[in-house]
Formats: structure tokens, C-alpha cells, sequence
């Protein structure tokens, strides 16, 4: 196989520095598959014309499965066959990107056997991406898997696989259980996540803080952002001791504080927490100091994406806070109202928040049943076209007002 | 066929993630009490229960080759017992109880062409898209961009000495699959020319209807070109989105001579100090010059530095630049301001100036 490596002098470039390269990365797997072969030289003539050379997608998949395999179908296939049909599968990541070294291995040797053995670890929405096969090698690929107890995710109009940050497994920010709330949703919306049946696709990203480590407040449909309710746990003995090592309290933490809700007195951390806004910064500069507070849970937001079709949005406040515990009841309700009525009356791709932004926000509660509350909004409305439902009429009853 | 369908199991969902836990992770599941940073790219979290967990995180190109992933199992055998993560940002994660075995491990991933760093005032991996290597919509490449940026940009990977975190991100088209629209520093691949019309086929691959619809701007609308039932761009309105190419695909926009790379600034997800924020525009308009894109990674790692040398400590770009105002920025960075700066799409006037606060 190796004596069948294209020139590629222009992608030679890019095995220079001491970055990781991807070039070695795909040479590597040339050594074995063909696939990876034609893909360096349709690479490399990318790379001479500046244009890329891919059809396309197409509809291609697993029986029973409506996502989770992209096709994808070189313009080029009588001069590089082995990508002829190069497409990816979506394969559901293990909640928090934790792996045994055994499981993983067992994925990579299906799909040496099967694919090009090249993969993004891990894909934009979170899946384990194997990066490029044949029709014929779908089915068997997917037998593998199945015995290695790994699912197809998401893709198409339906609910992409959900991810989550590495939450109480490995930080003392988490603020709810992410990993089990992530685990619980993909497996009870195992069919949502498998037969696209929305008007377009649905994220779920679990950040346990508000750091926002899977940047669940920009990228998905619905974001589930821990904080907390109480007071920050003060340990008064390590905020003098991070002063003592040189750390400038007033400048560093205080004058960062957006709430302004905290003092310094060159001894004691002041914090009027009934102003704090759980930005986070002053924890993360004093972790061993500062700490979130016991009353746990996180605040639900909803409707962020990119900008395709009307443009980027960032999600916004629903439940301003919500206890995460399973069953995770106040939650699914959540979902699945929103589901029934954007499923409903959402236009042919058209994500939740464009069309809440189409409908208004006001008419989307009214139709999920959920009460507005302030922590929804910015600020009140500046415009005064205000749609009121109902007038009074002068035969109608007694007491007439009209103002 | 048969085979294949015999035993079949569907919707059986992820492997659970608990039986990949390290069993000191199982033990203090929960129960972490703080953490501290130990150098670049290292980081020891400490439990309630006095036990700790080191982490060292290192580099990774995004494309894994099977064989990478199978050294990356050699070294968590050897020195986590079995185990590793990897990150938000495509970055592996090595979980050790044993700090000895930290340097020895930083140095086999040397030897293995990984570096280690991305923790604290630092840049971390470039979240990023397919480009050339997967994509049928790509107007860059993706994968080469970021290497060369890294490439110049790695010794704030390695170090700490930045103001504040630097989280970069690419998307090889305006889709952005690598939700780049709210990143410190996003590079993102741009169309300028509208669509090619392939009136002959466009009928027997694309439903008319649903491609009018497509369009933001309601630039397309049908029409019959040469006895065929195809459409037409009202191209003036034409802002090269694409949208009509992802529903039908005999409206191709790439194109070597206009396609190209954006630069936008400032955006963040983190509600730490300021709340989440979108990029904004900096450069329009930059050529794709592979394979090292000289272009680009100059423009990045002239306004990486800038920002270093001028913003307060903590301070992410976009805080920098708010307090600073944009018009001090560009003059600072020496980028010309011109008409695509100035939104014009939905509520583009919000973005205006309404106010006198102004510096000379």
C-alpha cells in the first residue's frame, strides 16, 4: 500500500511544525486503506485548484435508522474509486468522552476492517465520527458495533446526540449530575435521536456551571446550564492565603465582579450574594477559596444556533432554575411540550428558536403552558404595539372601560 | 443481508459511561473540592476524601488516524491504567493518581508529536469543521488553516502567559459545524460569487418550491430557462449563505477565484465577568492561499498579540475590545474599516453607534 502514496508536495507542507499534523495523520492510515490513499490525492489536488471535491450528500444509512450516516460522493471517482462513496458515520459518544482504552481499540479495529481508519475525535456535536467508507461496509460496520454495545447518533431533522462536559466526574463546578442527565435523555429519546421526524434538527448540551465548558448557551436548542441558588462557600483562612501569595484581591476578583456585589477590606471577601449573578469569575480565580453554593440545580435556556437560515442566536432563559434529579421530570415536560408544538407548527427547517423568534415569545409560552417571568428577558419590551387578545365591547357588559 | 439482520439490535443508545470511569474518579465521583493548576497543560483536582487526580491534556489534530488513537491507549495503559477522555475542544486527557508518572508521560507524547498544554491563559485546540477533506459546501479548508495557525500560535498553547483564555475557532462555510459565531477569534470560510445555475438538471435533483423558500433574502424565484422549469437569483440579493446549495445541488457557490476566509473577534460562551457574546467582524475579506495560508495566519497572530500585550489580565478580546471601543481597535490593529463591517441584515440597527460615548 505504501507504494502507492500520491506526491503530494503542497500537503507535505503541512507535516512541517509542531502542531499535530492531519497530513501524517492520513498518511498513517494510508498505509493500510485505500481509502486513505485517494483521499491525500484528492486532497492535495484540492489544495492546487482551492476548490473542494465532494458531491453532495445523498441518502444512504442503516435499516431501521433514519441518521446518523452521512453520505458523501467524491466528483472525481474515476480518478480516485476508493472514495467513489466516502461517507461518515455518527457513532454516540459514551457521555463525558470517557473511554477504557480496551472499548476504544475495539472501535478501532472495526474500523480499520471496515472504513478508511481515519476519525474525528470527536465531532463538532459530540459523536465519535468514522471519517469516510463504502455503501456495502455500512451494515457490517454497524453489526460490529452493536456487539460492542456502541450506537449510531444523530443527524438529518431529528434530536442530535446529546453531550455534556465531564461534570462531577472531574470538577467541583458541576452543579448537577451532566453525565446522567445526558445518559438519561439520549436513552429515553432513543427514537427522536434515530428517525428525523422534526421540522429540523434539536441539541441537548449539559454544562455543569456557568463557564459553559460544551458552550451549550451558543450551540444548542436546548441549553441546561448549572448554578445555584444560595450563598458561595467562602473559606475565609484560603482567600487570605491566595492574598498572601501575591494574588491582587481588589483588581483580580472585585473590580471583575460584574454585579459589583463584593468587597475587599485587605482581610475578609465580602460577597452580597442576593446581587450575585453566578458569573463564575471570582471561583475560578480562587478555586481553592470559593465554591458554588449547596443548593444546586441549573438554569434552562433555549433556542441557540448557528447562523443558517435567519440567522445566529444564543439561547435564552425558560426555567430560570430547576433541580436536576432523576427522573428529570420538570425537564422532559419541558421538552416535550416544546416538541408538540414545534413539531406541529415549525416550518420546514426552521429551529426552535427561529421560530420562536417568528412567533413571538410571548405566543410560545402561551402555547407550552409555561408562565413568562422576568429572568426571561433583557429588559421589558421598548415598543409600545403591544398585541392584546381581547377588548371590551359596549354591549357586553356592565361596567365599561375603555382606556 | 441475512447475517447481518440475524441478532439485530437497534436504539440501545451509548455505551454507560460508568464503566469507563477510572475507579478514583468512581470513588470521588461528586466530591471534588478544588483544583489547582500545576504547569502547562497539567492540573491536579483534589477530593473531599484527600485523594487526587492528575490530568494531563495534550494537543490533537482533530483527524485521528486509528493508529494515533491506538498510541494514545499504549500510553494511557502504561501510565492511567486503561483510561483516558477527551475534551469540548478535541484535545485527549490523561487521568494519572500517580504524579510521578506525569513528566514521563509529557515526554512520550513528545515523542509521539503531541504537545501539552491549553489549560489556563492559554489557547486550547481550534474547534473546527471538515473543509476540503469531507465537505461538499467547504470554502476553505478547515484542517490546514488550523495547522498552521497552531503552528504559529503554539507557544501560547504551551504557556500561560496570555491575558486571559483564547478559544479559536474555524467553520469552513457560513452552516459553521464548528459554531464558530461565538468564539475570542473565529476564521470562517466565506462564498462571494452567487450560486451557478445548472438549469439542465436542477428540476430532476431539486423541488422549486422548497429552493425559493431557502432563501433569506427571497433572492430565488422560479423560472423557466431554455424550456426548462429551473429558477432564478436576484443576485444583488445574494449575501452567499448557501442555503439554497444545502437543499439543492445544482446550485453550487464554490468557487476558487472568489472563495475565501473571514475573520470575526470577540465572542464567548462563558458568563464569567461578561455574559456570552457573538464574534463580530474584523477582517471581510482574506484569499485562500494554501497550503499555509501566510494571509491568515498573520492577520490571527498579529491580533493575538495585540490583545496580549494591551488587554487587563482575565480580560477575554471581546471584553478588551468593548472597553476599548472598536474604533480604537482598528486603528490599533491597522485594519481598514469599510462598508461589510456595517451589518445589514436582520436588526442590523441595534449594532449602530446610538450614543456619544466616543474616544479621539
Amino acid at each position: 500500500m505504501a507504494d502507492n502514496i500520491p506526491k503530494t508536495p503542497k500537503l507535505d507542507e503541512l507535516e512541517k511544525g509542531r502542531w499535530p499534523s492531519f497530513v501524517k495523520e492520513i498518511k498513517m492510515a494510508a498505509q493500510k486503506s485505500p481509502m486513505a490513499v485517494d483521499l491525500l490525492g484528492q486532497l492535495e489536488q484540492s489544495y492546487d485548484e482551492k476548490i473542494g471535491y465532494w458531491k453532495h450528500g445523498g441518502i444512504v444509512g442503516v435499516m431501521g435508522y433514519g441518521g446518523g450516516v452521512i453520505g458523501r460522493y467524491s466528483n472525481l471517482p474515476e480518478k480516485y474509486p476508493n472514495i467513489s462513496h466516502f461517507h461518515t458515520m455518527r457513532i454516540n459518544q459514551p457521555a463525558g468522552w470517557f473511554y477504557k482504552t480496551e472499548a476504544l481499540r475495539k472501535v478501532c479495529d472495526i474500523w480499520e476492517k471496515h472504513g478508511s481508519g481515519l476519525t474525528n475525535m470527536h465531532g463538532s456535536t459530540g459523536d465519535i465520527i468514522l471519517l469516510g467508507t463504502k455503501t456495502d461496509e455500512l451494515e457490517p460496520t454497524f453489526a460490529e458495533l452493536q456487539k460492542i454495545d456502541f450506537d449510531i447518533g444523530g443527524s438529518g431533522s431529528d434530536l442530535r446526540t446529546p453531550s455534556c462536559c465531564c461534570g462531577m466526574a472531574r470538577c467541583e463546578w458541576a452543579c448537577y449530575d451532566t453525565m446522567a442527565l445526558t445518559h438519561d435523555l439520549t436513552m429515553h429519546y432513543q427514537d427522536e435521536l434515530h428517525r428525523p421526524a422534526f421540522p429540523y434538527k434539536f441539541k441537548f448540551k449539559m454544562s455543569g456551571c456557568p463557564n459553559d465548558c460544551v458552550a451549550s448557551i451558543a450551540r444548542a436548542d436546548m441549553s441546561v446550564i448549572g448554578t445555584w441558588r444560595d450563598d458561595i462557600q467562602v473559606d475565609p483562612d484560603a482567600v487570605r492565603e491566595y492574598a498572601d501569595k501575591g494574588m491582587n484581591i481588589e483588581s483580580d476578583v472585585v473590580d471583575n465582579c460584574p454585579a459589583k456585589c463584593m468587597s475587599w477590606d485587605g482581610k475578609e471577601l465580602h460577597i452580597d450574594n442576593s446581587f450575585c449573578v453566578r458569573c463564575m469569575h471570582c471561583i475560578n480565580v480562587m478555586p481553592k477559596a470559593l465554591r458554588p453554593g449547596k443548593d444546586r440545580g441549573a438554569t434552562v435556556l433555549i433556542g441557540s444556533k448557528a447562523p443558517i437560515i435567519e440567522g445566529a442566536l444564543l439561547s435564552s432563559v425558560f426555567l430560570p432554575f430547576v433541580k436536576v434529579e432523576p427522573p428529570y421530570t420538570e425537564i422532559k415536560d419541558l421538552v416535550d411540550k416544546i416538541w408538540d408544538v414545534w413539531s406541529e407548527e415549525g416550518k420546514n427547517r426552521e429551529r426552535v428558536g427561529e421560530f420562536i423568534q417568528r412567533v413571538g415569545l410571548g405566543n410560545f409560552l402561551d402555547a407550552i403552558e409555561l408562565d413568562p417571568v422576568p429572568e426571561m428577558v433583557a429588559h421589558p419590551r421598548e415598543n409600545p404595539y403591544v398585541f392584546y387578545e381581547e377588548y371590551f365591547e359596549e354591549d357586553e357588559g356592565e361596567e365599561e372601560e375603555e382606556s | 443481508m441475512s447475517d447481518v439482520m440475524k441478532d439485530r439490535r437497534t436504539d440501545y443508545g451509548p455505551p454507560h459511561y460508568e464503566q469507563f470511569l477510572p475507579p478514583v474518579i468512581k470513588e470521588n465521583y461528586g466530591k471534588w473540592k478544588y483544583h489547582e493548576f500545576m504547569k502547562p497543560g497539567v492540573m491536579v483536582h483534589v477530593s473531599e476524601t484527600g485523594d487526587k487526580l492528575f490530568t494531563v491534556r495534550a494537543a490533537s489534530g482533530r483527524l485521528c488516524s486509528v493508529s494515533k488513537i491506538r498510541m494514545y491507549c499504549d500510553l494511557a495503559d502504561k501510565y492511567c491504567d486503561g483510561y483516558l477522555r477527551f475534551t469540548s475542544r478535541h484535545n485527549v486527557e490523561f487521568l494519572l493518581t500517580k504524579e510521578e508518572n506525569i513528566n514521563p508521560l509529557i515526554k512520550d507524547l513528545a515523542e509521539i508529536g503531541h504537545p501539552v498544554g491549553g489549560i489556563g491563559n492559554a489557547i486550547s485546540s481550534i474547534v473546527h469543521t471538515q473543509g476540503w477533506i469531507h465537505c461538499h459546501s467547504a470554502a476553505t479548508d478547515a484542517s490546514g488553516i488550523v495547522k498552521c495557525v497552531m503552528d504559529e500560535l503554539i507557544e501560547y498553547f504551551e504557556n500561560t502567559k496570555l491575558p486571559g483564555k483564547l478559544r479559536i475557532a474555524l467553520a469552513c462555510c457560513l452552516n459553521m459545524c464548528g459554531a464558530v459565531h461565538c468564539s475570542d477569534i473565529a476564521i470562517l470560510g466565506i462564498h462571494r460569487r452567487p450560486p451557478r445555475i445548472d438549469h439542465e438538471n436542477l428540476r430532476k435533483v431539486c423541488e422549486i418550491p422548497n429552493v425559493s423558500a431557502s432563501c433569506p433574502t427571497a433572492a430565488i424565484r422560479p423560472a423557466t430557462v431554455d424550456d426548462n422549469p429551473s429558477v432564478e437569483v436576484i443576485e444583488e440579493r445574494c449575501m452567499f449563505c448557501a442555503n439554497c446549495f444545502t437543499v439543492c445541488p445544482a446550485m453550487p457557490l464554490n468557487d476558487p477565484l472568489n472563495d475565501g476566509v473571514s475573520i470575526w473577534l470577540g465572542g464567548k460562551v462563558s458568563n464569567a465577568r461578561h455574559e456570552p457574546m457573538f464574534s463580530k467582524l474584523a477582517i471581510p475579506f482574506l484569499p485562500n492561499n494554501p497550503p499555509r495560508w501566510p494571509e491568515v495566519t498573520t492577520a490571527v497572530k498579529d491580533i493575538v498579540e495585540l490583545w496580549a500585550k494591551n488587554a487587563r489580565r482575565y480580560e477575554r478580546m471581546g471584553e478588551w475590545i468593548e472597553r476599548i471601543g472598536w474604533p480604537k481597535f482598528f486603528k490599533m490593529a491597522g485594519i481598514e474599516f469599510q462598508k461589510e463591517h456595517i451589518d445589514d441584515f436582520k436588526f442590523a440597527g441595534l449594532t449602530y453607534k446610538r450614543s456619544t460615548h466616543l474616544t479621539f
